[in-house]
């Protein structure tokens, strides 16, 4: 199908697609790579009176980095990263899920920031940006918020953006952790049934992420020595956790999954930090 | 800054296979419905429109994109690629089209026009491609006849015979 008409806008600065946003709100949408929004106005499932086309300024662009972070800006394209040559280094968390987000021809064009601000609750990036403990920069004509990803993502394709507000970009802290990531997905590039990725310092402090069982992410920290044996801990996770059913899988089979998944990929992680 | 109303056609140009194309085309219209019905290109083929079969699948500024999710004034003078310039000037067959006809990496055809341009992309950056990557990029195809063991194989056998021709001066 085609969409509904909409006006359609390209701003030239970041000031300028604050203004266009002041004055429209909740009526404008953000067009970045587009991979999920334009198949949702494809269907008419989205519709909109003015699209907002930020692919073309310069200032969100980059990819920067300093002794903490890296920050990437909203119009860098999921591929653009995924070949940018520090980020096996600088972030191994992200190097092993972005292969898992969407296809090879999605992410020529899809964005790193256009995926956290759709917040599909079984989405790698949001897993990754949540269980890293990154932040969501938003700018407005007021001024510029600095958002922990825990408090950005609020529920299913919810976050705390204000219509007046841009994802400008977001920041991933530099992980010196092992790492590990698993989903499991009818066919590779499908959205998630489940996602596992894990971190895990000095050995015992690890942190497990969880993407599919939940309206958004969960991030749960399980120390291994003094805290209940790790298999324990998952399995309490799961039973709290619930899962959902789907077309998919059941919200049991979501979490066996996990019960599964999850102590290998800690294993993982573990292996990877030695 | 660039403003187009909904009711609005625009005039915008684009390079399509080496040629500066121009047309009218109005905000919501997608690259896809662009090349064909405004600029005449049907080699691109259109399937399922939201982004999951991915026979609209064409270069911009050299990546292998969905045209059905990418709005034609997206491509506003920027380089578009199709599978109309794989061929030759004569029609004849390029490298991997042929390997596409040797290996019976099609039949009834519709699909290939993207997977043709996905590889084209992806060959161009992986010249020496494992059975496993070229599977996970054609995971971004659907291929309803073959059962795609054939399209895995002109693909592998494609990208063997670049690598044993002697690299070509640029």
């Amino acid at each position: 199908m085609k969409p509904r008409p909409f006006d359609y806008v390209r701003p030239d600065t970041v000031e300028e697609a604050l203004d266009i946003l002041a004055e429209h709100g909740d009526n404008a949408r953000i067009l970045a790579g587009g991979q999920t929004l334009l198949a949702m106005l494809n269907l008419r499932v989205v519709e909109t009176a003015i699209l907002i086309d930020i692919t073309r300024i310069p200032e969100l662009a980059s990819i920067s980095e300093d002794d903490a972070k890296v920050e990437i800006g909203a119009a860098v394209t999921q591929s653009r990263l995924l070949g940018w040559p520090a980020l096996v280094r600088k972030l191994p968390l992200v190097a092993c899920a972005l292969p898992f987000v969407g296809h090879f021809q999605t992410r020529n064009k899809g964005t790193v920031c256009g995926s956290i601000a759709h917040a599909d609750p079984s989405s790698e990036l949001p897993l990754a940006l949540a269980l890293l403990d990154g932040e969501v920069v938003l700018r407005s004509r007021k001024g510029t918020r600095i958002v922990r990803a825990g408090e950005f993502q609020l529920g299913m394709l919810m976050t705390a953006r204000e219509p007046d507000e841009l994802i400008t970009a977001v920041r991933f802290p530099l992980c010196k952790a092992g790492v590990a990531f698993r989903e499991v997905a009818r066919r590779h590039g499908d959205f998630a049934i489940i996602a596992v990725a894990a971190t895990v310092e000095n050995g015992n402090d690890i942190r497990v992420g969880v993407a599919g069982m939940a309206d958004r992410p969960a991030v749960r920290r399980i120390l291994r020595n003094g805290g209940p044996a790790l298999r324990d801990a998952i399995d309490r996770l799961a039973s709290e956790l619930e899962g959902y059913e789907d077309i998919h899988a059941s919200a049991r089979m979501r979490r066996d999954l996990l019960r599964r998944l999850a102590p290998v990929v800690v294993e993982e992680a573990t292996q990877c930090a030695a | 800054m660039r403003r187009v109303n909904k009711d609005e056609r625009m005039r915008m140009s684009l390079s399509l296979n080496g040629r500066r194309m121009s047309g009218e085309a109005e905000p919501r219209m997608l690259l896809s419905d662009f090349l064909r019905h405004v600029l005449g290109a049907t080699g691109t083929h259109v399937g399922c429109e939201h982004g999951v079969c991915g026979c609209c699948t064409v270069l911009l500024d050299g990546a292998a994109v969905r045209s059905c999710l990418t709005l034609a004034v997206e491509a506003e003078n920027r380089t578009v690629t199709t599978v109309e310039s794989l061929a030759g000037p004569n029609g004849g067959l390029n490298a991997l089209q042929r390997s596409f006809q040797k290996h019976h990496a099609l039949q009834c055809g519709f699909c290939t026009p993207g997977i043709l341009m996905s590889f084209t992309d992806f060959l161009a950056r992986n010249p020496n491609p494992s059975e496993a990557e070229v599977v996970d990029v054609l995971s971004g195809h659907l291929c309803r006849c073959t059962g795609y063991a054939g399209i895995v194989s002109a693909v592998l056998a494609a990208a063997a015979s670049s690598a044993q021709e002697p690299e070509q001066a640029p």
